[in-house]
C-alpha cells in the first residue's frame, strides 16, 4: 500500500517537475497561457528575430500559398517552435536567430535544402576561446565522450538533448532558489527519461521504467526533488562546473554514505558553487541546510561533543557505582 | 509476588528487541560515513531495518497504552502523593549514599507500590514524553514530505531530526541506566529473571 501510495507521489512530483519545463520549452501550455511578453529583456535583433517568431514562436502559423492564392493556417511542428519568452531568458538571449542559421531561412517557403544544416554543438562556438575558458569546455567535451549518452551520438545525441541552445539557461551558479534549479536540472534529463516519445528516437527500449527502477531508494519523492539525476549518474570532475561524464546505470551511486555521510559527494555536486560556507551554526555541511537536511551529513558537532560528554559521564557514574557495591560486598563477608 | 502479568512481559520484551534495534540502526545512519561503510550496518540496510522497528515500536506502544488504560497497571504510572519530591530525594539518597551504609530500602516493592519514586518519574518521562516526541518525529522523519517546513524561519527537517536524535539518545541513557539498575535487586540477576517469569523476588 505505502509503495503504491510513493510511486502515486512520485508520478505526482515528476508531473511537478515537468512544469518546470524541459530545458525552458513549455510543455502544458493552456489557450490562455498563450506568450505574452514577460521578459523584460530588449535583444538589439529584436525586429529580426520576430520574422522568425511570427512562425516559429506558436502553434499555429499563416502564410499565403500563391498556388492555392489565399491565406493557409497551419500547426507549426512542436521541434520548430521556440517561445519567445523562453528563447529570451535563455543564455543565447542577445543572438539573433541569423548568428547560427543561415541567412536563407529570411526567405518563405524556406528551402529544403536548408532543413539539413548542420546544427552547431556547444563546442563549435565555445571550445577555444578565452571567454569561455573558465569553464573548460574541451574538458567538458572530454568527459561527455567518455559517458554513456555519447555512445548514442550515431542515433542522434548531442549536446542538444539536454541543452537546447533556444532555451537553455545555466541555473545552479544564478538562481538562488535551488529548488527551482533541481527541478529544472532534472526535468533535463525527464525529458526523455520519463518522456517515451523523446526516449525511442534514442533507443529501441520498449519502456522507461523511472519511478520501479528506483525502489530502492527510500524517500524516493525527497530525493527527486531534492537532489539532481546528475548527482548520482554522473563522475565528479572538479575541474568543470557541471560534470558531464554521465555513467552506465550499473555505475550510478547506489551506496547512500556517499551522500549521507560527512564528507558528502553533494559538497562537490549539488552544493559546490555554494561550499565556501562549510559550516553553520556547528552542523557539518551546513551550507546544506540552507536548503534541506540530509541524515548523516548535517550532524551537529556541538550536540555529537555534548552527547559524548553525557554517555561517558553515565558510564562512569556507573562504574563507580559497580566498584562502590564490589567493596560493600567484600565488608559484608 | 506476581508482579508482571504475561501482556507486559511481552511488551516489554518487543519493547526491548526493537529499541536496540533502533539504537544500533540509528547510530549507524547518523554516523557512517564513507571511510566506514558499514560503521554498525550500512546505511541502506539501517534504514530499512530502522523503519521496520519503529513501527512494531508504535503498535507495540499502542498496546501498552492501551493495556495501561484498561487494566491497573496504569495507576503505577500515576504520582499521587503530595510529598513526592521528598520521596525521590530519599530514593535518590538511598541509591547514592544508603544503600553502601546496609540501609533498607526505603520504598520496597509491593502489589500497590511496583516502581520507587525515581522509577516511576523516570518511566513517566520516558513513556509519557520522550517515546510519544520520538514517535512524532520519527513519523515527520519517516514522511518528510508532511513534516512543517519551516518553523520561525528554521527547516522544520532540521528541528524533527534534532528532536529524534535527542529523544532517541536520552531514551539510550535512560535504557542503559535501566539495565543498570535492574541489576540492583535481591541478586545482580533476580530482577531480570522477574521480568522473564513474572515473579518479584523479595529483597
Amino acid at each position: 500500500m505505502k509503495l503504491f501510495v510513493l510511486r502515486i507521489i512520485s508520478l505526482f512530483s515528476i508531473i511537478n517537475l515537468f512544469s518546470f519545463s524541459s530545458a525552458g520549452s513549455s510543455l502544458f501550455k493552456t489557450e490562455n497561457d498563450k506568450d505574452h511578453d514577460t521578459v523584460s529583456f530588449v535583444s538589439r535583433f529584436d525586429a529580426d528575430n520576430n520574422r522568425c517568431f511570427k512562425c516559429h514562436g506558436q502553434e499555429k502559423y499563416e502564410y499565403t500559398n500563391e498556388t492555392l492564392g489565399r491565406q493557409v493556417n497551419a500547426m507549426m511542428c512542436s521541434e520548430r517552435i521556440i517561445h519567445k519568452n523562453d528563447f529570451y531568458s535563455s543564455n543565447h538571449k542577445s543572438f539573433s536567430c541569423t548568428d547560427c542559421h543561415s541567412e536563407e531561412y529570411v526567405k518563405f517557403p524556406h528551402s529544403g535544402e536548408l532543413r539539413m544544416e548542420q546544427k552547431y554543438n556547444c563546442i563549435d562556438c565555445h571550445g577555444g576561446d578565452e571567454k569561455f575558458a573558465k569553464y573548460h569546455f574541451e574538458e567538458i567535451e572530454a568527459d561527455y565522450h567518455k559517458s554513456t549518452h555519447f555512445k548514442m551520438e550515431d542515433e542522434g545525441f548531442s549536446c542538444w538533448k539536454c541543452h537546447n541552445p533556444h532555451t537553455y539557461k545555466i541555473t545552479v551558479r544564478n538562481n538562488s532558489n535551488l529548488k527551482e534549479t533541481i527541478a529544472y536540472d532534472n526535468a533535463i534529463c525527464l525529458n526523455c527519461h520519463s518522456n517515451f516519445s523523446h526516449f525511442q528516437l534514442l533507443t529501441d527500449r520498449k519502456e522507461i521504467s523511472i519511478i520501479e527502477k528506483h525502489d530502492w531508494l527510500p524517500n524516493q519523492t525527497s530525493h527527486f526533488a531534492n537532489v539532481r539525476c546528475i548527482e548520482c549518474h554522473t563522475q565528479i570532475n572538479n575541474n568543470i562546473p557541471i560534470s558531464h561524464l554521465i555513467k552506465s546505470k550499473d555505475q550510478a551511486v547506489k551506496l547512500c554514505n556517499e551522500c549521507h555521510s560527512k564528507n558528502s559527494i553533494l559538497m562537490a555536486s549539488l552544493y559546490k558553487f555554494e561550499s565556501k560556507e562549510q559550516r553553520r551554526d556547528g552542523f557539518f555541511n551546513g551550507i546544506i541546510l540552507n536548503a534541506s537536511y540530509v541524515i548523516g551529513a548535517n550532524r551537529n558537532q556541538y550536540l555529537n561533543t555534548l552527547s559524548l560528554i553525557i554517555f561517558v559521564g553515565v558510564i562512569v557514574i556507573i562504574g563507580i557505582h559497580i566498584i562502590l557495591r564490589i567493596r560493600k560486598n567484600k565488608q559484608n563477608y | 509476588m506476581y508482579l508482571y502479568p504475561k501482556w507486559i512481559r511481552v511488551w516489554h520484551l518487543i519493547n526491548a528487541a526493537m529499541f536496540l534495534i533502533l539504537i544500533v540502526t540509528g547510530i549507524s545512519m547518523q554516523y557512517t560515513d564513507k571511510e566506514n561503510a558499514s560503521y554498525v550496518v550500512g546505511f541502506a540496510k539501517a534504514v530499512k531495518w530502522h523503519n521496520f522497528a519503529a513501527i512494531v515500536l508504535v503498535l507495540n506502544y499502542i498496546f501498552f497504552v492501551t493495556g495501561n488504560l484498561l487494566t491497573k497497571n496504569g495507576r503505577y504510572y500515576r504520582i499521587g502523593r503530595k510529598d513526592f519530591m521528598s520521596d525521590l530525594g530519599k530514593q535518590f539518597k538511598y541509591y547514592s549514599v544508603g544503600m553502601f551504609k546496609g540501609e533498607k530500602h526505603p520504598f520496597p516493592v509491593t502489589e500497590e507500590r511496583k516502581f520507587n519514586p525515581l522509577q516511576k518519574l523516570t518511566y513517566i518521562l520516558a513513556m509519557y514524553v520522550a517515546v510519544p516526541l520520538l514517535i512524532i518525529s520519527g513519523i515527520g522523519l519517516l514522511l518528510p514530505e508532511i513534516t512543517i517546513k519551516t518553523f520561525f524561519g528554521v527547516s522544520g527537517l532540521i528541528l524533527t531530526d534534532i528532536l529524534h536524535i535527542t529523544m532517541g539518545f536520552f531514551l539510550s541513557i535512560f535504557m542503559i541506566i535501566h539495565i543498570y539498575t535492574c541489576t540492583l535487586g535481591a541478586k545482580p540477576t533476580s530482577l531480570f529473571w522477574g521480568m522473564i517469569s513474572g515473579y518479584h523476588r523479595e529483597e
